[in-house]
């Protein structure tokens, strides 16, 4: 009677454990981190990380990008590189712009009215802020999964058939499905019910579908945009183990509040903050282990040590 | 649990203290069902009489002669309300001609192209439209559109004609499909238009592909709305499409609705009491009859095709 509220730790945030540790190789035990053994965070320090911070032949060049809403700015002269093949992780607290620079990447932010862009991005060396480029055609390159999990009132099927029709997709389209279901780790749990409803799944594994959905128009950059904010862990873990996969074949930045998961999948994260000015500028960008292990800007440090945001 | 008071000494007593509080909420939640009940009532009540006159009438005329009887003509004794079935109908399936194509258009337009200011400008003005009298409408029909359709291309057409009645009807029923399904076009979560965006869909796929069907409940709810009401219709089709009760599918003629009719007998033509007068009560259960059976339609047709986005 007393207790109404129950207490849960947050289970995303792992065990209150300073950042840091997550690459002091082999320090994180079982004994630091007693959850689930398939729920120990996994360490990007495991793979490895021979590039040098010179991206070459980035897949997606931010130059000096000013986004305002109205009279108010919100990106304030971001540059940043994207490589190829990579994870990409933007964090930063709240109102950081994180999520407006996202959202440029594939000219989604135009949908907003009263939005002005300054600056330009290019992929693959095309510059995608120029007269004659249709945000459309953007988008096909460069899809996108949101921070909730928004399936269609569809079914399985059409969900993720669904941009390949619009797209004019002239090949198989149930190989297509099949295909694009099992890269997102869906195929196993829903091909006995590909005429059911998208919405009928569960939060996990509705954002699978959205990445199958996504992956269905064959992307070159995914964007995800806090895309387990939403989730339970073990949904987490999922999509965090997919993007791994992912990373294999397309360009992934991932834009997040949980500073442990730009630890855990990301091989590059950016760090983004808005003063007292209000606008999001980048503060720091490099390799993740090298910017959770040894920040070079101060900022940097107070953020990842949780001493604000 | 156990049922005895176990009072800690020195405590105050904690719980039941609020039960004036108690009281309140029950005279709250009586008064709510009281006004709710009223609505309960009335229906019951218009029901119940529609249905005693109704019958007492179908005891002298057989329903099946009612039914399937081609003229009307109470004053000599034919009872066939086909004249003025199809007379509504007509006017109805015509008037939804207008009333569904501009009103679904408009509210796309509304909900997905507008800007904020266009909106707040062209809104107001469709809700004046729904907010105008009837009897303007027919006026405006009778003096305005069946003179413009004389001059202009259909020089035949009547004074009185069912024409002019559909297209006003159309008009006055345009708001009632523009604003509700703006108002479910926009319900639809922005989410979902994203999602669409998303994987490189254009503005009308968005719309054609995700919101409209999303939207179709409410969509299809107005057109039926604007149908029942366009059966409802009364005075601008009384004043605009006249009173002569023609088995005819030819809008350029006048015909008689069922509505029309019941305001010409309780204009006094028909003696009270009278099996003339009594025709009002059947015609109106047969009006309710097509109105209850349109709504079962509808409810049939929503869950069949909606698109539940929740």
């Amino acid at each position: 009677m007393t207790q109404l509220q129950q207490t849960y730790p947050d289970p995303l945030s792992v065990n209150e454990v300073p950042i840091q540790q997550h690459f002091n190789k082999g320090e994180v035990t079982e004994s630091s981190t007693p959850r689930e053994p398939n729920l120990r965070p996994r360490m990007k320090s495991d793979r490895p990380s021979k590039e040098t911070d010179e991206i070459k032949d980035p897949a997606v060049r931010i130059q000096d990008l000013s986004v305002w809403y109205g009279s108010k700015q919100a990106v304030g002269n971001v540059s940043l590189d994207i490589a190829r093949n990579q994870i990409t992780a933007l964090i930063g607290p709240s109102g950081c712009g994180k999520s407006t620079l996202l959202r440029c990447i594939n000219r989604m932010n135009e949908l907003i009215s009263g939005v002005r862009i300054e600056g330009q991005i290019e992929i693959d060396g095309e510059p995608l802020y120029i007269d004659g480029v249709d945000p459309v055609e953007v988008r096909r390159v460069i899809g996108m999964v949101f921070q909730r999990p928004n399936p269609f009132a569809k079914s399985i099927y059409d969900n993720v058939a669904f941009g390949a029709r619009i797209n004019g997709y002239q090949g198989d389209m149930d190989e297509l499905v099949r295909q694009s279901l099992e890269q997102a780790a869906l195929w196993d749990e829903v091909k006995d019910d590909l005429k059911g409803s998208g919405l009928a799944l569960s939060g996990g594994q509705q954002q699978r579908l959205c990445i199958a959905r996504a992956i269905a128009v064959q992307p070159e950059v995914i964007l995800m945009d806090e895309p387990c904010s939403a989730l339970d862990p073990i949904a987490t873990q999922r999509i965090e183990d997919l993007m791994q996969e992912l990373a294999t074949s397309y360009t992934i930045v991932i834009v997040t509040h949980n500073m442990q998961q730009a630890a855990r999948v990301s091989n590059r994260t950016a760090f983004m903050l808005a003063q007292e000015d209000l606008v999001g500028r980048l503060v720091e960008y490099g390799q993740t282990e090298q910017l959770f292990t040894s920040p070079s800007n101060k900022r940097t440090e107070d953020y990842i040590t949780g001493r604000f945001g | 649990m156990s049922t005895t008071a176990v009072v800690n000494p020195g405590r105050p007593q904690r719980f039941g203290h609020r039960r004036s509080q108690q009281f309140t909420e029950r005279v709250i939640a009586a008064v709510l069902f009281g006004c709710a009940a009223v609505t309960v009532l009335t229906t019951v009540g218009i029901v119940v009489i529609l249905f005693s006159e109704g019958l007492s009438f179908f005891r002298e005329i057989h329903p099946v002669d009612f039914l399937t009887g081609t003229r009307w003509t109470p004053a000599s004794g034919n009872f066939g309300v086909l004249p003025l079935i199809l007379g509504t109908l007509m006017i109805a399936v015509g008037a939804s001609f207008i009333s569904i194509p501009v009103g679904t258009l408009s509210a796309i337009f509304l909900a997905e192209y507008a800007s904020p200011k266009v909106r707040s400008i062209i809104k107001p003005i469709l809700e004046v439209l729904a907010g105008i009298p009837t009897i303007v409408y027919g006026f405006f029909a009778l003096t305005f559109i069946t003179p413009l359709l004389r001059d202009s291309w259909l020089p035949d057409v009547g004074i009185f004609n069912a024409l002019s009645a559909m297209i006003v009807v159309g008009i006055m029923t345009v708001p009632m499909v523009s604003s509700i399904s703006d108002d479910s076009l926009r319900a639809v979560p922005e989410s979902l238009r994203e999602a669409a965006y998303g994987v490189g869909a254009t503005k009308f796929e968005v719309i054609t592909r995700v919101t409209f069907p999303s939207a179709l409940s409410g969509i299809v709810a107005s057109y039926i709305l604007a149908i029942s009401r366009a059966v409802g219709e009364t005075m601008a089709v009384t004043v605009a499409a006249g009173a002569t009760p023609h088995l005819t599918l030819n809008p350029l003629e006048s015909v008689q609705t069922m509505t029309a009719y019941i305001v010409q007998v309780t204009q006094g033509e028909a003696p009270h009491g009278t099996i003339e007068f009594r025709t009002i009560f059947a015609i109106a259960m047969t009006l309710f009859a097509m109105t209850m059976i349109m709504n079962l339609l509808s409810a049939r047709i929503v869950s069949k095709f909606r698109e539940r986005y929740e």
